[in-house]
């Protein structure tokens, strides 16, 4: 599954501060277009901060800042001032479902609308992410119904289609599943498979048994003892990773032994 | 011991409850709220007979408002509180939600947290307090900054025109606005806080600005809560009494601009009750005292009407 792809975002020496704290050292790897790739790790190696680097969604945080690179499609993501345009290409679904206290159709629309596009696309688009988003079946019938009144499962395909809606090339996934009963987090699971075909997904789970399952590549991070900061330790493609680690330390955590 | 552990497990005892008195004793305190409203209201109306007898329904829209006469009508009095109010939340609304909005962000929390206690403890001001400096700030610089050039220029508008004086409907709203800020502000505050930060982050991560993010999403999610404080902060105003008496002009008639004098319920029964002679005129006073209270009333149960409405809309 693996095979030859492209490279979607090319991560370059990227360092992370929390004001003084570092989060983040010297990670570089490069991350495969129409691929899922999975961040693993033990809880506070960074997985997350490196994950929301990619659409800068640590300017909301005061006093953090990025060191290094992340290039997409030219650009250099920690430098861009563009952050409207990134992020509409760099969509994100987070842990707990977030559906916008709207109907399902406002929800899905609500990217479309900011862009200012015309109604009959939105009309369209509104359908179409539905549909990618395996939602469609069950909700085409109550678009008016508020967002909140589906199920957890439900919401975070929601939010999903809503992300999809305005056109992304990257899709980052932060645990996607964490708040879903395990019917809905494999029914999350599927759609990723079909949705990696178009897009390029990363996702951070803590899951060792989801990334073995849905991802294609995956990087394995841990908290550096001395330095208390995240590093990435080994990255590659999942089947490799979890069959024949190269670093111990890799080992380690996939067997269960730490971690 | 091993026999007794046997024992209770065949028999098993029953567990001990609380003494029922508890209960009495919560349910006496739960019942006595309704029930003190319920007296409260037949004291007044007794009170009010005199005068309820002689005016009946055309009290509440009796314009006049004569002691020597003995002739008494509401209707000055319920115009002066509604409006007085409604403008006072006109203006507070708008300034209270965005300065919630200001306080809610993170970031610089020192700041923040320096300027919300600030604004609560706007709050802490006695409300005479209010009125003398309302009465030698802000009503001589509204006359002179905001009354007469609005009548110079606008003047043919209904209810702006006239000659503006200083004690007024408006300069008795701009105290009102004043009081009621540090309620909106302060709960809409909490309120806006307690939207989840899931919210926040996903709008933004769809491209949205920060004001498309807050406009959009964030009051929408905490609009529940931005109502409740609305009424609230409501019934303050409509209520609210030495402050308002002391700028309004306490005039009982119906202005034809905000920017004469005018009187309110809870003002005309501040000023008038201690003097107040013979049982018709203390009875119409009391009985201004019952419109007070429907007046209240018919707020709070709008706005509950209101919360329902939309949520049957599923829109809360």
């Amino acid at each position: 599954m693996p095979g030859s792809a492209g490279t979607k975002l090319e991560v370059g020496s990227l360092s992370f501060f929390y004001g003084k704290t570092r989060a983040l050292k010297d990670v570089t790897f490069d991350i495969p277009e129409r691929r899922i790739t999975a961040i693993i790790g033990p809880s506070g190696c960074g997985k997350t901060t490196l994950l929301r680097v990619f659409n800068r969604m640590y300017d909301l945080v005061p006093g953090a800042r990025a060191q290094g690179t992340v290039m997409f499609d030219g650009t250099d993501i920690v430098t861009t001032t563009k952050l409207l345009d990134l992020r509409q290409k760099v969509g994100m679904v987070f842990q707990r479902p977030s559906p916008f206290p709207m109907s399902i159709r406002d929800n899905v629309a609500f990217g479309p609308r900011l862009l200012g596009w015309s109604k009959t696309r939105i009309d369209d688009v509104v359908r179409r992410s539905l549909e990618a988003a395996a939602l469609w079946d069950e909700v085409s019938d109550r678009l008016d119904a508020p967002g909140t009144s589906l199920s957890g499962g439900q919401q975070q395909r929601l939010v999903i289609a809503r992300c999809l809606a305005v056109s992304p090339e990257v899709i980052l996934m932060d645990e996607p599943c964490s708040a879903l009963d395990p019917v809905a987090t494999l029914k999350i699971e599927d759609l990723m498979v079909e949705l990696a075909r178009d897009y390029t997904i990363v996702i951070v789970t803590h899951n060792m048994q989801q990334a073995a399952r849905v991802s294609d590549f995956t990087a394995f991070m841990l908290m550096n003892p001395e330095g208390r900061h995240g590093e990435l330790i080994e990255f590659a493609p999942t089947a490799d990773l979890f069959n024949a680690p190269r670093d111990p330390r890799t080992e380690a955590y996939i067997t269960g032994r730490f971690g | 011991m091993a026999a007794a552990v046997d024992s209770a497990a065949v028999a098993p005892v029953e567990i001990p409850r609380p003494p029922d008195r508890y209960r009495t004793f919560t349910a006496f305190v739960s019942w006595a709220a309704p029930a003190s409203l319920i007296l409260i209201v037949a004291v007044l109306i007794q009170q009010a007979w005199p005068s309820v007898t002689r005016f009946g329904a055309g009290f509440l829209i009796g314009t006049e408002w004569n002691q020597v006469t003995n002739s008494f009508g509401a209707l000055p009095f319920i115009f002066g509180t509604v409006v007085t109010s409604a403008i006072a939340l006109a203006i507070a609304l708008p300034v209270g939600v965005a300065v919630a909005v200001l306080l809610a962000e993170p970031g610089a929390q020192g700041v923040r947290g320096a300027l919300g206690t600030g604004i609560e403890l706007l709050a802490a001001i006695p409300s005479v307090v209010y009125g003398i400096w309302a009465l030698y700030v802000l009503a001589p610089w509204t006359l002179l900054h905001i009354e007469t050039p609005v009548t110079d220029r606008l003047g043919f508008i209904p209810f702006l025109g006239g000659v503006p004086r200083q004690t007024s409907l408006f300069t008795a709203s701009l105290v009102l606005a004043v009081m009621i800020l540090p309620t909106l502000s302060a709960v809409s505050r909490d309120v806006i806080r307690s939207v989840p930060r899931g919210l926040r982050e996903s709008t933004v991560a769809i491209g949205a600005t920060w004001w498309e993010t807050t406009w959009h999403v964030i009051l929408p999610a905490a609009r529940a809560g931005i109502f409740g404080a609305t009424v609230l902060a409501l019934g303050r105003a409509l209520a609210e009494t030495v402050a308002v008496a002391m700028v309004i002009g306490n005039r009982p008639e119906i202005p034809h601009s905000v920017f004469s004098p005018g009187y309110t319920l809870a003002a005309v029964i501040a000023n008038e009750f201690a003097e107040a002679t013979g049982d018709i005129y203390q009875g119409a006073l009391v009985e201004i005292g019952l419109v007070l209270i429907l007046v209240t009333l018919t707020v709070n149960v709008l706005a509950l009407l209101l919360v329902q409405s939309a949520r049957a809309r599923a829109l809360v």
